[in-house]
């Protein structure tokens, strides 16, 4: 692993910091990105249009933004983090107001030559804020629970705003993404475990509400977690989607059924199987081989993010190394979790292979800062 | 806040350890999709590779034609038209009321129906294609075609149902076909699948029932890949559907339709049979009705008149008409005495007009009696008293036996429905249905047909047609199938003395052709063409003492439905049988009078191939028989379409 060598003794400048980038980690991204062309062409029947095109112009876009990123030293992130947040709590107050209505869901600010899911950039921006909070924060201080307080809010704030829109599963990501930052930073593991005995607390007594005096929840909601139990109990309504990506997957075998050959995601069994079920199309033609490839280049991403994080004696630089790597986890382990029947159905895209411009921008300007806590590592 | 470098080091020491924490719990959830794929992909791999194959192939159902019936000449019975039909896909418009709205102004639609539509449509996915009119006029039909683009989700279609061009003349025949009822699956137990698609019809009655399976053909299959909510993707193979066996029957479409008209306007029937193959060419019940009414689905309103019509127009009395058969039944007395060696062949027997047993007096028909009679008379002039006595000597059990011989009391298969099996009464009948024993007197009112025993017109017939030939001919409905003319094997002779069969034959040619015959009336001038036949009248009640005595013992008197049953059965030619025919008339009065006549027009109907001339009828009779000929509205059947060993030509 003679990459991950740090033989310069200085930190590199002008152009010069392009040599210094993590060439492995961009040529991973990129081979994600081009299995994500391969499948779009695939799921549109063999056509670049209407998907694989504009997927490939977005990644084109994003990568020149990630080169950007990278090159601007890491202490100027630092600093704008704040100013990033509030930014994108704007767009996400802006969507509510002027947001254009998709899929039921108010998700997009509409920017003329692109439109702008502000929920996918907060995913991004809270984890800079966080992390510039505790770089900021003396460490001593990190249990306090008015230190702990301020952090809470800042996720909630976005949570909040995502959760009305609403997107389920990105609020949920967002939550997740932040507590995971505030997890890395240190924060008493007393507190997470008073919210996750809570949650599941909270759980228990929902579902053993089911038919008493005091339910919790709408019928329509108790149907929706019967049907994530057993998806077959309704396989023409609301269980259709996992049920069907299930025979996808499940009918690719060891090497699947060959690029362009799944009959599933061919015939149009599925639903988004441009978007958030992409991950059947690739299971069902390239099998267990395919699957558990991508799986592995998103483990080795998360290495390398983790390896750069614990190299940098920075501290925000490490804490957003982490916490990019961890929103990217959360993304592709939902939604692979989702796909095969382990999680229930929330809208949750696959990074970097669903079809999607925010997410592939939002994802590529955030390795960007993980390439540029790279290069500006202290030496 | 400037931080100490021990602090600094402090905190890049708990991320290190948070940061491993993390990646480890990364790296067991990889773990756990890892192996959540294995699960998926390989160990169920070959379930979920069934279940995609499934879901990618759907098969549909071709509707086969329906087999086509003719007549013996070829003569279309039941044939095939096109329907003009529109249906309804609900996922391709948004607008279904505004659609249904426009569509009702292009179809003549009543509000109802297209309130019936709207329901089938959204109780439907919306993908399923709903019929939501049928039987469309061309005009209709290319109506709703040229304004497809404003009817977004409707569809033209044609498709294929039956129709019965001589209509009401052979329902009790050909019967009908109708939709596939819950019931009927039920009942039958077919499982074909074809059933399952929506708008097959299936045989509902008589032959289009009783021999749907030849009929119907088999269902072709067309693969197609579809989505999994059913959406047909494209089309991928096809095997044609093979087309039910075309049908060919023993029946005369001509002779049929003369046959009916000529009861038309009585509650009767008219069986008319080869006596040599026992091809029935004619099975007239009347009235009749309409089957294309039930195809289209009947109104409550019609089945009503249908059903309470004191006629019975539903009921197909050549088979499911059971009656006391009367001194037609008088042959089958004779034949048991005569074959049992309990009379000689030229005894005589004087009537007195009545027979006392015990306290009981059984009458002749003839109140003053007709005094010393031997067999040819007794059958001749009907006498009762003749058969009360002989029939004393050789007993019920002789009888029974006897008219099982000639197919009373037998059940005859054939594709029709409700077949009745009539009723030959035994001593261990009634031990057994009345818990009462046999009395002489029964043995008396079974040997002129009355009592217990009941008949059909079709085992009446083919009693008669045993009688001409004296083999067991069977009655034979179908010609051919698909073509192949099914040619019977010669019937096997009788088990019983030639000699006496003449007996009773001559008996019968007297009934015709004796002065003083009882069917004298109904005689054939034409010499070669002379009937031999018997008629019958039975009571379908007791004549009281109490109208005895006052004197109302005219049927005229009586309310329709307790008059007499009249029957005629006999054969023509009567040196030479060719036809046989049994005729009941319900509640008709007399057999000579209303019975005979009919059986006479048939059996000449029938020889002559055509309308009877009027030289067959007695001088004396001709101007009646001219005007009603005259009267009758037969159809113009047009000429055969078949060759010369009479199979239909493709």
């Amino acid at each position: 692993m003679s990459f991950l060598e740090y033989t310069q003794k200085t930190t590199p400048s002008g152009l010069s910091k392009i040599l210094h980038l993590n060439w492995a980690l961009i040529i991973l991204l990129t081979s994600v990105c081009c299995i994500g062309f391969l499948m779009l062409y695939s799921v549109a029947g063999g056509s670049m249009s209407p998907w694989a095109s504009t997927q490939m112009e977005r990644f084109a876009l994003g990568f020149v933004v990630m080169i950007i990123v990278a090159v601007v030293p890491i202490w100027f992130w630092r600093n704008v983090s704040a100013v990033a947040y509030i930014i994108s709590i704007l767009l996400l107050i802006g969507v509510e107001l002027f947001g254009v209505t998709q899929m039921g869901a108010q998700r997009w600010i509409d920017l003329g030559f692109m439109r702008l899911q502000p929920s996918e950039l907060t995913k991004i921006t809270l984890v800079m804020v966080l992390a510039a909070y505790y770089d900021w924060l003396d460490s001593r201080l990190k249990s306090h629970p008015g230190f702990v307080a301020i952090p809470v809010g800042l996720i909630l704030l976005p949570v909040g705003l995502t959760f009305i829109q609403p997107d389920l599963g990105t609020a949920l990501l967002m939550l997740m993404g932040g507590a995971g930052v505030m997890f890395l930073a240190g924060v008493h593991w007393i507190y997470f475990a008073a919210v996750i005995t809570s949650g599941v607390g909270l759980v228990g007594a929902v579902l053993y509400s089911e038919g008493r005096s005091w339910q919790l929840l709408q019928e329509y909601q108790y149907d929706r977690i019967a049907i994530f139990l057993n998806p077959t109990s309704d396989p023409l309504g609301e269980g259709y989607q996992i049920t069907q990506s299930q025979i996808a997957l499940g009918s690719g075998g060891w090497t699947g059924r060959g690029f362009m050959q799944g009959t599933q995601s061919q015939l149009n069994f599925l639903p988004e199987k441009h978007t958030d079920f992409i991950f059947t199309t690739l299971a069902e033609e390239f099998g267990f081989l395919g699957a558990a490839s991508l799986l592995v280049l998103y483990l080795l991403i998360l290495l390398f993010c983790v390896v750069t994080a614990v190299r940098t004696k920075d501290r925000y630089a490490s804490l957003v190394t982490l916490g990019v790597a961890f929103t990217f986890f959360l993304y592709f382990a939902i939604n692979m979790a989702m796909v095969m029947g382990l999680a229930p159905v929330v809208g949750v895209p696959l990074p970097l292979v669903s079809y999607g411009g925010s997410v592939m921008l939002v994802l590529l300007a955030a390795f960007g800062l993980v390439q540029s806590a790279h290069i500006h590592r202290p030496r | 806040m400037k931080r100490s470098e021990k602090e600094a080091e402090e905190s890049a020491r708990k991320v290190t350890r948070r940061a491993m924490i993390l990646g480890g719990t990364m790296l067991a959830t990889g773990g756990i999709l890892a192996a959540r794929m294995r699960y998926l992909q390989v160990e169920r791999a070959s379930d979920f590779r069934l279940l995609a194959e499934d879901n990618r192939i759907g098969i549909e159902h071709l509707q086969p034609p329906r087999g086509l019936i003719f007549d013996r000449m070829g003569r279309i019975l039941a044939d095939n038209e096109q329907n003009y039909a529109v249906v309804m896909k609900r996922e391709d418009t948004d607008d279904l009321d505004g659609v249904l709205e426009r569509l009702s102004r292009l179809i003549n639609i009543d509000m109802d129906e297209l309130a019936e539509a709207r329901e089938a449509i959204l109780a439907r996915y919306p993908h399923v294609k709903v019929t939501v009119a049928d039987r469309l006029s061309w005009e209709e039909f290319s109506a709703v075609a040229v304004n497809a683009p404003s009817l977004p989700g409707i569809t033209p279609e044609v498709s294929l149902s039956r129709i019965y061009p001589l209509g009401a003349d052979f329902v009790h025949v050909v019967g009908y076909v109708g939709p596939v009822s819950d019931y009927y699956l039920e009942t039958t137990g077919d499982t074909d699948p074809i059933l399952q698609t929506p708008g097959f019809q299936v045989g509902r009655y008589a032959v289009e029932a009783g021999l749907e399976q030849d009929l119907r053909g088999e269902a072709g299959t067309l693969w197609v890949e579809k989505n999994s909510l059913g959406r047909v993707m494209r089309e991928l193979d096809r095997q044609d559907p093979t087309p039910g066996q075309d049908l060919q029957l023993t029946i005369d479409a001509g002779l049929q339709n003369y046959a009916q008209v000529r009861m038309a306007g009585e509650s009767a029937s008219a069986i008319v049979m080869d006596v040599e193959t026992g091809d029935l060419v004619a099975l007239a019940s009347s009235p009749s009705y309409d089957p294309n009414l039930f195809v289209r689905g009947i109104s409550q309103a019609d089945y009503t008149t249908l059903l309470e019509d004191e006629f019975r127009p539903l009921a197909s009395k050549t088979v499911q008409g059971l009656y006391p058969p009367g001194s037609t039944f008088k042959m089958m007395t004779a034949l048991a005495a005569l074959e049992a060696g309990v009379i000689e062949p030229d005894e005589t027997i004087t009537c007195n007009g009545f027979v006392e047993l015990g306290t009981r007096r059984f009458h002749c028909w003839r109140r003053g009696g007709h005094g010393r009679m031997n067999l040819e008379d007794s059958l001749s002039q009907s006498c009762d008293v003749f058969y009360y006595d002989i029939s004393q000597r050789v007993g019920i059990e002789g009888i029974a036996a006897m008219s099982h011989k000639f197919g009373l009391g037998e059940r005859h298969e054939l594709p029709l429905s409700g077949i009745a099996s009539g009723l030959i009464p035994t001593r261990e009948w009634k031990r057994a249905n009345r818990n009462e024993d046999w009395l002489i007197g029964d043995t008396l009112n079974v040997s002129i047909g009355q009592g217990f025993v009941l008949a059909s017109p079709m085992q009446l017939a083919v009693m008669t047609s045993r009688i001409a030939t004296g083999r067991a001919v069977e009655p034979r409905l179908v010609r051919s199938l698909n073509g192949r003319v099914e040619r019977p094997a010669p019937a096997e002779p009788l088990d019983v003395n030639p000699e006496h069969l003449e007996m009773i034959r001559r008996g019968m040619w007297s009934v015709s052709n004796a002065r003083r015959g009882t069917a004298y009336g109904s005689r054939v001038a034409d010499e070669e063409l002379q009937i031999a036949g018997k008629t019958g009248t039975s009571q379908v009640r007791n004549i009281t003492a109490a109208e005895r005595a006052t004197g109302v013992t005219r049927n005229e008197d009586l309310p329709w439905d307790r008059r007499d049953h009249a029957l005629f059965v006999g054969y023509a030619p009567a040196d030479n049988p060719r036809y046989a025919v049994s005729v009941v008339v319900e509640h008709g009065g007399g057999g000579s009078t209303a019975a005979a006549p009919i059986a006479r027009d048939l059996l000449l109907r029938a020889l002559h191939g055509e309308v009877p001339p009027l030289s067959s009828y007695p001088i004396n009779q001709r101007r009646a028989i001219e005007e009603r000929h005259d009267n009758m509205e037969l159809i113009p059947i047009s000429p055969t379409g078949t060759d010369e060993n009479g199979s239909i030509q493709a």
